[in-house]
């Protein structure tokens, strides 16, 4: 795990840069600190020590002294690499995993990457080519971003530690503001702050005398929807699927500290804990969060299934004003504007963790991306139902049955629910067919968007830009496997694991691991029939399959619940902070810039007099607070803040 | 009344739904859903809306897009439960 910063060109004081770029991002690597110099290169480096915690010191340089790295996440396949380049005669000085990276690139270069099994970001300087090589994992769970000024190239694995470099400083980007506003992230590598870009997932930055060029060295791909399935025997394809993910978890419990594993109730993190369980002979630590609000409260199914394992589980209670309590931090780690309070929770949660003496824990994210088990997943299937008999009353009553957690669509005819869910009127051939629904929703919180902020977006569309992102092959898979892609490869870098996973965990210096995310499940997962994944409308079929014997019934069958948390009204109500009050009010909206003050005052009224807004209310009111904040923390625009009234 | 139903109405919309954004152009017959006025939770309070200013008690049957999915609408079906003109 860890952070680091560095940069490539000419820097006058380039120790003291590093050291403050460290200072910046020291909450991802509390245990250690150093920095690396050369001329025309830097490298400094926060630790969080897990592997090889007396030997691991970064950044480390190889024997010879002309390679040296700096390196953030863990290399799972580390043990397998090592014993493969010793056979071949390489000599190991430490027990890390950051020196099988060295000895790697020296044996194969750049393409070093395409061996490693993890979630990394690193930055490695080669001294005997003058070249820096940056380099970032399959599925973007570690972060990476960089920036250009006056010919040098600076890079950290947080925005923070750039904004210690004199000259850069934080700037609103317009358009990632409006990407965020219709897809809820922006599309890498463009970022909230002007001319800061992060690193693609699965791609690789090279940087020497000739300029700075980015490559891709991996991708997502599924085979075309008319070619014979690779995989039709639903039995030997569990089979396969549980040797898989049972390797991803035992390659991801190795650490010199005790792993534990956060346990959300729901099917993916319980499969995960069960094998880790099984996995932990001292036993296994297991977190949750738990609402007040039955409707978030997943804590009868935690619980279940702490007791059938038998771990030592721990919950953090998210109780009213907790979420407006901590917000302004989120904001801070997470680094750009977010339209649901979600990742709060799990900042308490990873606290919670730190609190309790451990530093990793395996988590069950990805696998609703992997195996289908979002609910945009169904509700596209079922709306290419709707769409060969538009004027049907039965067919949209399906919605209702895929949303039985939000109180507003049970209430609705089947005429409503076809009218809000397009069914029938968006085209079939749509590449983003199935997320239209979403993407209008979402994109209807612009409404808030000031007329400058308007003109300087000049009829700007994010959705289009998304379309023009989209591989060549796209249009020949089949629909939910598209659907899959633009999960995968926008919305879980861009938000899920960087805004609800890494940030959060590593604001208290917490490394999350993704079993589901190795990419030797991911690959094999696309790899599988549609109708394994999404059985009728029963979501990770073939996962249930997979691992029928590991969980009891109750949680084995249970329906997706997905993640949520209460949104706009944790910031009304008894224990208001006085920072949202001042946040969304008149002056500082004004000040800012970026939205219309009358129209947010109306909404902040609304949103308190009647916390059961809708998602676009709940959207806009947490995604404006949120880009207040972000204006206020990064470019010092004056929004007064103040403890709870 | 002093008030046309459709004007009571569409006040309501600009205000609730564009939050005093009176430089939208509400068409008259314009989808409230197809233009992103409303969202699910946006029918409910239409309808709460309905009923508390006009003292109409709506059927689940009445709660359908023919009915609240655009400002005529609306005010037809308004004036045909209330039997007040949609024009005072």
């Amino acid at each position: 795990m860890c952070g680091f910063g560095g940069y490539f060109g000419s820097v006058p004081d380039g120790k003291a840069l590093l050291e403050k770029m460290t200072v910046a991002i020291a909450h991802r690597g509390p245990d250690e600190q150093g920095v690396f110099t050369a001329p025309q290169a830097g490298l400094g480096h926060v630790r969080l020590s897990i592997v090889g915690l007396g030997d691991g010191q970064q950044p480390m340089s190889d024997a010879s002294g002309e390679l040296t790295i700096a390196f953030n996440g863990e290399i799972f396949n580390y043990v397998e690499l090592r014993d493969e380049l010793r056979a071949k005669g390489r000599r190991f000085r430490t027990s890390s995993d950051t020196e099988v990276i060295l000895h790697l690139y020296d044996q194969m270069g750049e393409d070093c990457v395409s061996r490693l099994n993890g979630d990394f970001a690193f930055a490695l300087w080669d001294n005997r080519r003058r070249r820096m090589l940056l380099a970032r994992d399959r599925m973007g769970v570690r972060p990476l971003f960089y920036t250009m000024r006056a010919g040098t190239l600076y890079f950290a694995s947080e925005v923070k530690a750039l904004l210690q470099v004199p000259g850069i400083s934080a700037e609103i980007d317009p358009i990632a503001l409006d990407q965020i506003f219709t897809l809820w992230a922006p599309i890498a590598p463009r970022t909230p702050f002007k001319d800061i870009f992060e690193l693609e997932p699965a791609s690789l930055v090279v940087a020497d005398e000739r300029g700075v060029a980015t490559r891709s060295y991996w991708s997502l791909e599924f085979a075309d929807r008319d070619a014979p399935p690779r995989h039709v025997n639903e039995g030997k394809a569990a089979e396969e699927l549980r040797t898989l993910l049972t390797d991803a978890t035992r390659i991801r419990m190795r650490a010199d500290v005790p792993v534990g594993s956060y346990l959300s109730g729901g099917l993916d993190s319980s499969i995960v804990s069960a094998l880790a369980a099984g996995m932990a002979p001292q036993g296994l630590r297991t977190f949750s969060v738990t609402f007040d609000s039955a409707e978030h409260d997943e804590s009868a199914f935690q619980n279940e299934m702490a007791v059938a394992l038998g771990t030592d589980h721990r919950a953090v209670a998210c109780r009213a004003g907790d979420i407006a309590k901590v917000f302004p931090d989120v904001v801070r780690y997470a680094e750009r504007p977010v339209l649901r309070t979600a990742p709060a929770p799990l900042y308490q949660l990873s606290g919670l963790v730190r609190d309790t003496g451990l530093k990793v824990v395996l988590t069950g994210e990805g696998a609703d991306e992997v195996f289908a088990g979002y609910d945009i997943f169904k509700e596209s299937r079922v709306r290419r139902f709707c769409g060969r008999q538009p004027g049907s009353r039965i067919r949209p009553h399906l919605f209702r049955k895929l949303y039985p957690y939000l109180p507003g669509l049970k209430q609705q005819s089947p005429e409503y629910l076809a009218a809000f869910f397009g069914a029938g009127n968006d085209p079939l051939d749509d590449p983003l067919f199935s997320h239209r629904p979403r993407l209008k929703g979402t994109a209807a919180t612009k409404m808030f968007f000031s007329g400058d902020l308007r003109a300087r977006l000049a009829g700007y569309d994010a959705a289009d830009e998304l379309v023009s992102r989209l591989p060549e092959a796209f249009g020949r898979w089949h629909p939910l496997h598209q659907a899959q892609f633009l999960e995968s490869r926008f919305l879980l870098p861009g938000y899920i694991l960087s805004s609800q996973g890494d940030r959060m965990a590593m604001a208290h210096g917490v490394e999350g691991r993704f079993p589901f995310l190795d990419h030797r499940l991911v690959e094999f997962a696309a790899g599988l029939p549609p109708e394994m994944k999404l059985k009728g409308l029963v979501e990770k079929h073939i996962l249930r399959e997979a691992t029928k014997d590991l969980l009891p019934p109750s949680i084995g069958k249970r329906t997706k619940q997905p993640y949520r948390a209460p949104d706009s009204h944790s910031f009304s109500g008894r224990g208001e902070f006085d920072y949202v009050r001042t946040a969304m009010g008149e002056e500082a909206i004004a000040a800012g810039g970026l939205f219309n003050a009358k129209a947010v005052t109306k909404l902040y009224e609304k949103c308190r007099a009647r916390p059961a807004s809708g998602f676009r209310d709940n959207a806009a009111f947490v995604g404006i607070l949120s880009t207040q904040l972000w204006l206020q923390t990064f470019t010092g625009t004056s929004i007064r803040t103040a403890e709870a009234a | 009344m002093t008030e046309t139903i459709k004007d009571s109405v569409k006040a309501f919309i600009i205000e609730n739904f564009l939050f005093g954004d009176t430089s939208y152009e509400l068409a008259d017959t314009a989808s409230l859903i197809e233009n992103d006025i409303i969202d699910s939770t946006g029918v409910l309070e239409l309808v709460a809306f309905i009923e508390d200013r006009f003292g109409i008690a709506m059927a689940d049957a009445d709660i359908v897009p023919a009915n609240l999915d655009s400002l005529a609408r609306i005010s037809a079906f308004i004036a045909a439960r209330s039997a007040v003109p949609v024009s005072a």
